[in-house]
């Protein structure tokens, strides 16, 4: 008799390289892969029609451990060659993954940008509020009064509120996930991937390096205590007052996500007759 | 001779089961890998060990099911309201200086989180029988698995104090 669970064609296994990560023991990152790789595999989709694409950060690693097609870009930016990736070759399913000091500082402006354009493509941020490659600074999640030996006093500075900004910007699905739930993760992601346009995802990914507070993250974070909206002007009512810790999709919006043009398909000797000086 | 078909809500146990024997090998898997590249070669091996004992546990499910293919966790499942099968040890509980000890104690939670599952499934009320039955037996079995690692834990010398001050450490950022 054959198990009752449906079986997809591969296995998350499948969509995990040999090799082995080198994250600190206890990084949420472990799990935010394997919620990655399940949600491929529950989307049956294959490895070779899907990119991963990142910037630069211990998250960034991701594409190298994985079996898909990958792409480890420049500091900041990984949404600038997904989104150039996805435009070029839409039969692609796009992940783009990193960190938060790789998106929402060195990259903070194609990430607005991004959701601008509203690309199909999926985005997952690995939000520890630290940068944790380069030694713990601060980042723009980073809270104003955490101290640190390089920040003795805190940085003073209000942070950042991504999805408040990446609803202001266009995105058009919104969700936060916590590591510590990589099956939650993984139904979040592969939502994610199927709803059109632009997709966003925070994932709270702890530091325990850095950060060995963030594991108290687990008893902070629940599930959001509403259901997802369409409405922007409705989520960002709710955005503004979340404390960060609720889980689920938040928006789903409905914008048609950016195509482009017919034009694009034209012969290349068109083209350089366009071009040319 | 064919098997006769096992009930629904059998089966469906039975599959929960099984994923939670792999989700838990896997994760071990994991923690075996993570102690490897960060050069703690007797922790990796104990965690090695713990994934083939979790794995054939699954494997003998998968036979006594007749499953040709094995089944998959759907990214639905909850365990107990938890997010993670009672048997899947949380990330965030590894430390890189870990000692075998440690690892232990960490299967032992893992093992009595398992034990309380099936105990909890037998005494609920509606469940049916042929479930009630099985998850007696595998209760039986992770109590044996309890016994097993406290015995286990008291062969392996407890950590001293300090046991995670390294002297040259990677938080180092001055």
């Amino acid at each position: 008799m054959n198990a009752p669970a449906v079986a997809p064609a591969l296995t998350a296994q499948s969509f995990k390289s040999d090799y082995k990560p080198v994250w600190c023991p206890g990084c949420g990152d472990y799990t935010v892969l394997a919620s990655i790789t399940r949600a491929l595999a529950a989307l049956a989709l294959r490895p070779e029609n899907v990119a991963v694409v990142s910037g630069i950060g211990c998250s960034s690693r991701i594409p190298a451990y994985t079996t898909c097609f990958g792409f480890h870009g420049v500091h900041g930016r990984a949404l600038a060659a997904g989104t150039g990736l996805k435009v070029a070759r839409p039969d692609l399913t796009v992940v783009v993954a990193g960190g938060d000091g790789d998106g929402y500082s060195i990259g903070g402006n194609h990430f607005l940008h991004a959701c601008r354009r509203n690309v199909d493509l999926t985005y997952i941020v690995m939000d520890n509020h630290v940068y944790g490659m380069t030694k713990g600074q601060p980042s723009p999640t980073t809270e104003p009064d955490w101290k640190s030996k390089l920040s003795p006093s805190g940085t003073g500075l209000r942070e950042f509120h991504p999805l408040v900004i990446a609803l202001a910007s266009g995105a058009n699905f919104i969700a936060r996930a916590f590591s510590g739930d990589p099956s939650g993760t993984a139904s979040l992601i592969a939502e994610a991937i199927q709803h059109p346009g632009f997709s966003f995802i925070e994932v709270l990914s702890p530091c325990v390096t850095f950060r060995p507070e963030q594991r108290a993250w687990k008893e902070a974070v629940r599930p959001a205590p509403v259901a997802p909206t369409d409405d922007p002007a409705r989520a960002a009512r709710r955005l503004m007052t979340d404390d960060g810790f609720n889980l689920g999709v938040l928006y789903k919006g409905k914008r048609s996500p950016y195509a482009t043009a017919k034009r694009a398909a034209q012969e290349v000797a068109e083209l350089e007759r366009e071009f040319a000086l | 001779m064919t098997k006769k078909k096992p009930a629904a809500g059998y089966a469906e146990f039975m599959a929960r089961a099984y994923v939670m024997e792999m989700d838990a090998s896997e994760r071990y898997a994991d923690f075996a890998d993570q102690m490897e590249v960060h050069n703690n070669p007797e922790v990796a091996e104990l965690f090695r060990k713990l994934s083939h004992i979790e794995g054939l546990h699954a494997q003998r499910i998968l036979e006594e099911m007749g499953w040709k293919q094995p089944p998959r966790a759907l990214l639905s499942w909850r365990w107990d309201e938890e997010p993670e099968p009672p048997e899947t040890a949380p990330v965030t509980e590894l430390h890189y200086l870990m000692q075998p000890w440690h690892a232990l104690e960490l299967g032992l939670k893992n093992e009595r989180r398992a034990l309380k599952f099936f105990e909890r499934l037998v005494k609920s009320a509606g469940m049916p029988a042929a479930v009630k039955k099985v998850a007696k037996e595998m209760a039986q079995e992770e109590r044996e698995h309890v016994r097993l690692i406290e015995q286990w834990m008291k062969r392996v010398p407890k950590p001293e104090p300090g046991w995670d001050r390294d002297p040259d450490p990677p938080v180092y950022s001055d």
